[in-house]
């Protein structure tokens, strides 16, 4: 079966994404998304931690321990960019003020609930930093995430087996597999890779699926 | 009115223990190290720490946490590739946790700032974070109530300050430092430079010097 590669996934995302948005990407694959944003558009990149207008990452040696992402690694500022504390920064996702953002997930449930905060185990140690903040706050949420586990369990689902980040907030899933709304009338397949069929990828995916 | 003070030492007198103490930064970015550093020296013990983090490495919140100075820490992301002090401590039992959303954290602490006695987030809701809270729908909204995080004292780093206590903060390591300058009855704030009154234009002042009761000048980076 034909894959889309984690390059191609971020290349569909941006895609998706309108100039002039205000665009949080978060930690792990999201992040490439901005690797394929088209540079004629102007896009806003949000970091959390108090940054709109977020650049690339800088060159070999003008890293700056005051100029970083989420993840904690050295970025820049685009000309025209701002700084603000962390209400601020906050506000702008929980005020419903983003457009977009596009998290990794270990599950999405048919109705949009996400789980990526927390495996589960009895043992970890939880983190949550702005997961929740972000997953109830966008506009828009789109999740970014490998369809199966290595086990090849579906991780679209019925219902989220992992503890929640938030409800019913997903809006889109892309995939390796296919592109996927989540809407009032259930899930609604965009695309899919090349000779994959409906019937195949809802068996694949364990949850009902309709054509676009 | 001078709130300049010569040194580390007079910065953190009066710390008590069991102080509940708000440290500002995100990862290093805005990390007060030298305050944190003279923390330890001072001694103060059984703290709650509030702070985005947990510590890293060896050094700064988690050199505070070795030493075994912390009872409890209220943050949103303690688990890091080099968070292991804090990873020993919470697994052995010795140190409390509360787990707060990074903006519910960022609200409480803004809200004991401004006065607030509670409000409702939706952040959160329907989820392990919210069990036991109560809750509340809301023109159609399902939210959280959340409480205002108050604090005996907040450690914070700045850029700029004048004897009046404004503050000026450099890029992204301004991130909590505001609000938790807002939340704290004693507000320390560790800065590069040290400028006259008039200096900092009032046009920017991020921090307004109501908020900050010492300032104190440490050799950094940006002196």
């Amino acid at each position: 079966m034909k894959r889309f590669t984690r390059d191609e996934i971020a290349s569909r995302v941006a895609r998706d994404i309108p100039e002039g948005s205000y665009v949080n990407l978060g930690i792990g694959l999201p992040t490439l998304v901005a690797n394929h944003l088209d540079p004629s558009r102007e896009v806003f990149l949000h970091s959390e931690n108090g940054i709109l207008g977020m650049g690339p990452a800088p060159a070999k040696d003008q890293e700056d321990e005051d100029l970083i992402n989420a993840g904690k690694q050295p970025v820049t500022l685009l000309t025209g960019g701002a700084y603000f504390h962390h209400a601020d920064s906050f506000s702008m996702m929980r005020g419903g003020h983003l457009d977009i953002c596009v998290l990794g997930a270990f599950q999405v449930s048919k109705q949009g609930d996400l789980a990526n905060w927390h495996a589960g185990a009895p043992d970890a140690i939880p983190a949550v930093g702005g997961a929740m903040d972000l997953a109830i706050g966008a506009k828009r949420v789109f999740v970014m995430m490998e369809h199966q586990t290595k086990n090849g369990e579906s991780k679209i689902v019925e219902h989220c087996t992992y503890p929640l980040t938030g409800m019913a907030c997903v809006s889109r899933i892309y995939t390796d597999l296919a592109v996927i709304d989540i809407t009032a009338n259930g899930l609604v397949v965009l695309e899919m890779t090349e000779g994959l069929t409906l019937p195949e990828l809802e068996k694949l995916s364990g949850v009902p699926l309709t054509a676009a | 009115m001078n709130k300049i003070v010569p040194g580390l030492r007079e910065a953190l007198a009066g710390i008590h223990d069991g102080a509940t103490i708000m440290i500002g930064g995100f990862g290093n970015a805005g990390m007060p190290r030298e305050l944190i550093d003279g923390l330890i020296d001072q001694g103060a013990t059984d703290l709650t720490i509030v702070n985005n983090n947990a510590g890293n490495g060896d050094t700064g919140l988690a050199a505070l946490l070795a030493a075994r100075r912390v009872k409890k820490i209220i943050c949103s992301f303690p688990r890091q590739a080099d968070s292991y002090v804090f990873d020993g401590l919470y697994r052995s039992g010795e140190l409390e946790l509360e787990l707060t959303p990074q903006g519910n954290l960022a609200e409480r602490i803004r809200a004991a700032g401004a006065g607030v006695g509670a409000f409702f987030s939706p952040t959160g809701y329907g989820t392990l974070l919210a069990e036991g809270k109560e809750t509340r729908l809301i023109n159609g909204k399902n939210y959280v109530l959340e409480y205002p995080i108050h604090a005996d004292f907040a450690l914070i780093k700045a850029l700029k300050a004048d004897r009046w206590g404004n503050l000026v903060y450099r890029k992204a390591a301004r991130n909590f430092g505001p609000i938790m300058a807002m939340a704290a009855k004693c507000t320390i704030v560790q800065v590069d430079q040290v400028v006259e009154l008039g200096e900092l234009d009032p046009e920017v002042i991020v921090t307004p010097g109501i908020f900050v009761q010492r300032v104190v000048k440490v050799n950094g980076v940006h002196a």
